[in-house]
């Protein structure tokens, strides 16, 4: 050792992850910063990574329904909905209207949960305590009414082949109905509590800009996308289910800055509201589950699938073979893993404080991730 | 001796003081902050969760004292004590009523500065000596933010000097017995208000243990017994920065029938402090986090040049009222002279005010765009 001082800058390692309250999961991101500046990221996936594309060619295809539950799980509707639609697409299975209504309506609410965390969780992010405390008194609601519907709170497993388990309880849209402008107010008193505090305002405009260009080069989709100014999102471009019957309109932002990419999702609250009532409106009694087989063997074919998750295009490949009872290959493309590409770009020369507020911006799920 | 004997008595007293006052304080900052966030806070120890402080605290005392490898062993153990032993010291000279205090210091505000700052030391060291790289960033975020917020909170109590003519904590409150000087001083108050909450710490300046980035900077490494000590010095400096900011700003322990009844004085005071301690609980459940070098521009471009023209107007108007009245044996402001004070200090609160919003505009040109159909 030379005692000589060093005028270099001083740049060290930082570990962060995969225990790390800020990385959401299971995320490790080794980021050398100089000071507080970022000067270069390097992603780590794969601790969560359990397989369930391979597990997938074990199980019948009525049993994949609850693997797919464990993906996104903030979202388990929203997976569910994706894979049954895959398997209805090989079979040319025609699904009773009802239950494509009792599907948009549960994907919907578990887009509000999945949007509420979010917003709670960047509060934490940025040091505010009060929100998430905010967020998780309606995502309680909301999980009270996933459970009467499908018995559980996560993991529903509530959607199959050719329809839903089971119809909606009794008494379940009136009282969504009467509780939907409750939610409404909430959201309202989440975004005065957050939207334009000035400290809010100062740490997220501007931070983590997503340029368009990028966006669209890293394939990145849904909310994170249309906060870059794309107005893309697959309910709208590729309509399925009953979406064509729905009106509703797409949030974009401008600058495709963190606060961008949180206001387009507390907007898009505000439109599955919106979704939902006219579902209520619509929905007339019928059956409720098409005519399938208990064993479901489809003919030799293969299927894509995307539909709009609430963190982008979420999409299932499924390649079935003749006369067999599992798939031959399911290949999952996973909306928060284009989310993660991205990072790196966006990382740096920014703030190891921005670093947080971007991880909990982009709003990716590591069990989405690393399947 | 028997002079010691008292001294000793007295000093422990005090210790024993502030360790319920903490106790209590860290009950009350979970009750109030589960009331806002419409949860119920500790109910299950006692009634109503009383004891949780004191089980926390048994908790605490009972975990085992881990040091990591590769940390400085001296150091290491060191550091607590540094950064409590300032934090205690300061309570000497503080006065809880106009009899009740252990050391009645001519230069007590002087005195209060600058033991305080020695704390900044043992932060840096239980940050360096846990060879952590979270602790190390927080120990210099931590640096960084001190000395800081030391300037502004020291020209202030500058500012106040000057006004009272004395850095003795009594005189100061004796002098606000009929009105409290945050009348003709909102400016002063504001900004010691704030740079001390940057001082200790406290949400929206935690920067230098912040939970989602630097995972409890300094004090990562720490468990137990020497986390509770920081802890403690924390929570003590939090309380030290509310009674100061009463006793400087808020006429301290003087309040209605407090000439008539004696025993009133302490219950004023406890008043005043909870006030402003329900303020710092209230902004901690409210506002999110600074960044680094916001943190660092809002103190060197608006709160030091708010001080500044703090001491300039503190020292202008007594000057230009002994010049025109041409009366220098009073040191006591007359009421003209306050109120020209206090008009001066609110334009220039307002003139900020306002500059802030102005900027604040400019954010909020694109914001209802997409209005929902």
């Amino acid at each position: 050792m030379d005692n000589i001082p060093s005028t270099e800058p001083v740049e060290f390692m930082l570990n962060v992850g995969p225990q790390h309250p800020a990385t959401h999961g299971v995320l490790r991101l080794l980021i050398d910063v100089d000071g507080e500046r970022i000067s270069q990221v390097e992603t780590h996936i794969g601790y969560l990574h359990r397989g369930t594309e391979k597990l997938c060619e074990g199980e019948t295809f009525s049993q994949i329904i609850s693997l797919f539950d464990r993906l996104d799980y903030v979202a388990n509707f929203n997976m569910e909905m994706s894979y049954v639609m895959a398997v209805e697409k090989i079979l040319g299975l025609d699904v009773p209207i009802r239950a494509e209504y009792i599907r948009v309506v549960t994907c919907e609410l578990n887009r509000i949960a999945s949007h509420l965390l979010f917003y709670g969780t960047l509060g934490l992010d940025i040091g505010a305590m009060t929100p998430v405390m905010y967020a998780f008194r309606e995502r309680e609601a909301l999980q009270a009414y996933f459970e009467s519907v499908s018995g559980a709170r996560m993991m529903h497993n509530f959607f199959r082949v050719g329809g839903v388990k089971e119809d909606l309880p009794e008494g379940f849209l009136e009282s969504l109905q009467s509780y939907l402008p409750k939610l409404k107010q909430a959201v309202q008193e989440c975004d005065q509590l957050l939207t334009l505090n000035d400290i809010f305002l100062e740490r997220t405009k501007g931070v983590g800009i997503l340029e368009k260009v990028d966006a669209v080069d890293f394939a990145v989709s849904g909310p994170n996308l249309r906060a870059s100014g794309v107005e893309h999102d697959i309910r709208r471009t590729e309509p399925y289910s009953i979406y064509p019957n729905l009106k509703f309109s797409i949030p974009t932002g401008t600058n495709g800055d963190s606060w961008d990419r949180y206001w387009v999702r507390m907007q898009e609250i505000q439109e599955s509201i919106f979704i939902i009532e006219q579902c209520i409106d619509q929905i007339e009694p019928g059956p409720i589950s098409g005519r399938t087989r208990t064993v479901i063997r489809p003919p030799k074919g293969e299927a894509y699938v995307r539909t709009e998750s609430p963190r982008g295009d979420f999409g299932v490949y499924l390649v079935t073979e003749e006369n067999k009872e599992q798939p031959y290959r399911i290949k999952m493309r996973s909306p928060s893993f284009c989310s993660l590409m991205a990072l790196e770009t966006m990382l740096q020369g920014e703030y190891l404080a921005d670093a947080v507020t971007i991880l909990g911006t982009l709003d990716f799920i590591m069990g989405e991730v690393d399947r | 001796m028997s002079t010691l004997l008292i001294t000793i008595t007295q000093v422990s007293i005090l210790l024993a003081f502030i360790m319920v006052m903490v106790l209590i304080l860290t009950y009350l900052e979970r009750k109030v902050l589960a009331r806002i966030q419409m949860r119920m806070g500790p109910m299950r120890t006692g009634p109503y969760g009383i004891l949780q402080s004191l089980a926390d605290m048994m908790k605490l005392l009972a975990k085992e004292d881990i040091r990591p490898h590769g940390s400085d062993r001296m150091l290491f153990y060191l550091a607590p004590l540094f950064v409590f032993v300032p934090s205690f010291l300061i309570w000497i000279t503080i006065p809880f009523t106009r009899n009740i205090v252990v050391e009645n210091l001519e230069l007590g505000l002087f005195y209060i500065v600058a033991v305080s700052t020695v704390s900044i030391v043992g932060m840096v060291l239980a940050g360096w000596a846990s060879g952590g790289k979270y602790s190390i960033l927080g120990s210099a975020r931590s640096a960084a933010q001190l000395i800081s917020y030391e300037l502004p909170l020291v020209f202030v109590i500058a500012g106040v000097g000057i006004l009272a003519q004395s850095f003795n904590l009594i005189t100061i409150v004796n002098q606000q017995s009929s009105i409290p000087a945050i009348v003709y001083q909102p400016l002063g108050f504001t900004i010691f208000f704030v740079a001390g909450l940057a001082e200790v710490g406290r949400i929206p300046f935690d920067i230098p243990h912040a939970e989602s980035e630097v995972v409890g900077g300094p004090f990562v490494e720490y468990s137990g017994i020497r986390w509770s000590i920081f802890f403690l010095a924390e929570y003590a400096n939090t309380l030290a920065i509310a009674t100061l900011s009463v006793l400087l700003f808020l006429g301290g322990w003087s309040g209605p029938l407090t000439e008539h009844f004696e025993w009133l004085q302490p219950i004023w005071l406890i008043l005043k402090v909870s006030a402003i301690l329900f303020l710092i609980f209230w902004i901690r459940a409210t506002l999110p986090r600074f960044r680094i070098d916001q943190l660092m521009q809002f103190a060197w471009k608006i709160l030091l040049p708010l001080s500044f023209v703090y001491i300039m107007v503190n020292a202008t108007v007594p000057f230009v009222e002994t010049v025109i009245t041409s009366n220098a044996a009073s040191n006591q402001l007359t009421g003209i002279a306050q109120i020209i004070l206090g008009a001066c200090q609110i334009l220039i609160l307002f003139l900020v005010a306002f500059a802030i919003s102005k900027r604040r505009k400019k954010y909020l040109t694109h914001l209802h765009q997409g209005v929902p159909a």
